[in-house]
């Protein structure tokens, strides 16, 4: 038979948080880590629950009603210094022993460590908390390495957002490409032509039907103009529900007049989406580089007045293109929607005082996007 | 390769040698002004590349500069953080050897995508051992050489390491404990900076 002295021994190496009780509930022995934790208690020979207090489950107030609970799982807490809670189970010895009540810090173990200097001796040579110390350490540095490389990556995002060429919704080309492309066909003197196309009911269907809808339609407006244009031909959403096509080489009337009309004519075809059906339209505004290269450009003076830009300049070349776009636009506009209008210079006088707010307006949101 | 090894040649020479000829290096290198991501893969060529400027760029054997990169990655006040990670491995010197056995796996644990090559101690009598260390990362021996001679200082042991060569299976080192706890060392908290 084992004597007393002998099992303090096994618990002390196999649980060293352990306390042993007496048949009362007087303690006899306490653990070396235990008693680490706490240097000042004096332990021996008072009542465990002088110093500690279960707090689940609740109805464990005497010695009585913790041996009910032999073998299952307890929340205590500490009534002196430092006060922690700890996990317990309360096994019964035999021969009338005692008890042992096994204690351990369960998920404080990262304060208790920290805070009461542990080292790997104060734990079982099998207890698992030196693993778990570890895998913490290399789990938050990865976590950390990880965690600083994703704020470089979304800096990185963010400015190769800002320079890139792309509409995110719909694939086709931006504003700022469309500066790009521009500047590239001004530079080099090719002939070329831009349509501007803006779609008609579409705030409808946004209203009514729904954002998601609404971007539905923008796709499906996207996938009919890359269909109905070449492979070197941009197609670029500048705008909402606004569109910009540059015709690189391409400035024949009628060609254009042609491509216009199929593009208008399939985006009145009904869109159907989630069971509903959307029907738009659009309106079509055409410049052709050549006719426009030496106009004058509806410029930004206050009163709305045409203002003269000198020639030659690429830049102004390349705005005027747009604003004379943006001009047959409108006037397709008011010719009841549904239609394309080639830019004529003597839209500039018939119609100046109806259009050049919004001429003005888009020059300004052109020219901030470049 | 994983880019901590990169990231570790990086550290190493703009901590000792400075900014200025890690910057000619990589230009001898023809690998551009690149900063090394710990956390991505990069081909292996590129470490090869890196080695190979290393080596010229510093004029010494390669081997040694691996050896003093492992000191470095133990000792600079920097990079604490994979000292401790390997103090974990055990109370003493000889404890941390036999903890060398699961360090692949610890290391797994840490970067599940690092694969460190296989370490099998073999312990003889009077504190002489046998590490050998699997292939795969060229130049990881000589690296761990550096280590291990690091830990020594930092658990206070007196030890000698001996690099014994190569089969076509494994490279050996010899080491032999001549005291465990030789000097003071440095100090291990077991909670020291979590968090």
């Amino acid at each position: 038979m084992i004597d007393l002295g002998q099992l303090k021994d096994v618990i002390e190496k196999l649980c060293p948080m352990a306390i042993w009780v007496d048949r009362c509930g007087h303690i006899r022995h306490v653990g070396p880590t235990l008693q680490k934790v706490c240097p000042e208690t004096e332990f021996v020979g008072h009542r465990a629950l002088e110093f500690f207090r279960v707090i689940r489950p609740r109805s464990v107030l005497t010695m009585q009603d913790l041996a009910k609970t032999s073998g299952s799982k307890l929340h205590m807490q500490m009534r002196m210094p430092p006060g922690i809670t700890l996990k317990g189970v309360f096994v019964e010895l035999p021969d009338d022993a005692g008890a042992i009540i096994n204690l351990s810090f369960g998920i404080s173990v990262f304060d208790a460590v920290r805070d009461f200097s542990l080292s790997s001796k104060d734990f079982a040579p099998t207890d698992q908390t030196i693993e778990l110390l570890y895998l913490m350490e290399s789990k938050s540095a990865a976590m950390e390495a990880s965690r600083s490389l994703n704020v470089r990556l979304q800096g990185a995002m963010i400015a190769a957002e800002e320079q890139a060429f792309t509409d995110t919704l719909t694939g086709l080309k931006n504003r700022r490409a469309v500066n790009h492309v521009l500047h590239r066909l001004t530079a080099v003197q090719r002939p070329y032509s831009l349509l501007h196309l803006d779609l008609d009911y579409f705030k409808d269907v946004n209203d009514t039907l729904g954002h998601a809808a609404g971007d539905h339609v923008l796709q499906y407006v996207a996938r009919i103009m890359v269909d109905e244009t070449r492979e070197g031909d941009t197609v670029a959403r500048i705008g909402g529900d606004e569109f910009v096509l540059i015709f690189d080489g391409l400035t024949d009337r009628g060609q254009l007049g042609s491509i216009a009309r199929r593009l208008i004519d399939r985006l009145e075809q009904p869109i159907t989406y989630g069971g509903q059906t959307c029907t738009i339209s659009a309106s079509v505004g055409i410049a052709i580089s050549a006719e426009v290269r030496y106009l004058p450009v509806p410029g930004q003076a206050p009163d709305g007045s045409v203002a003269e830009v000198k020639d030659g300049a690429d830049r102004a070349d390349f705005n005027a293109i747009l604003n004379f776009a943006d001009v047959a636009l409108y006037e397709a506009k008011r010719a009841g929607r549904g239609c394309f209008r080639f830019f004529s210079p003597d839209m500039l006088v018939s119609g100046a005082s109806a259009f050049m707010p919004r001429v003005l307006v888009n020059r300004r949101q052109a020219g901030d996007g470049a | 390769m994983h880019g901590l090894v990169n990231r570790a040649l990086q550290s190493f020479v703009c901590n000792t040698y400075g900014q200025d000829r890690w910057k000619r290096m990589l230009d001898a290198a023809g690998l551009g002004q690149v900063e090394f991501e710990a956390m991505f893969t990069y081909e292996d060529r590129i470490t090869e590349k890196l080695l190979a400027a290393l080596a010229t760029e510093l004029d010494r054997p390669l081997d040694d500069i691996l050896e003093d990169v492992g000191t470095y990655l133990v000792s600079h006040p920097e990079l604490e953080r994979l000292r401790r990670l390997l103090r974990f491995g055990g109370e003493t010197y000889p404890d941390f050897l036999h903890s060398l056995d699961d360090l692949p796996d610890r290391a797994r644990l840490a970067v599940p995508d690092l694969d460190l090559p296989t370490l099998e101690l073999r312990e003889y009598t009077n504190g002489d051992y046998c590490l050998n260390c699997g292939l795969g990362l060229p130049g990881f021996t000589y690296t761990l050489m550096g280590i291990l001679r690091a830990m020594a200082d930092d658990y206070g042991a007196l030890v000698l390491l001996d690099y014994l060569g190569g089969s076509e299976r494994c490279e050996q080192i010899s080491i032999s404990v001549i005291q465990s706890a030789f000097s003071e060392g440095r100090t291990f908290e077991l909670g020291a900076s979590h968090g």
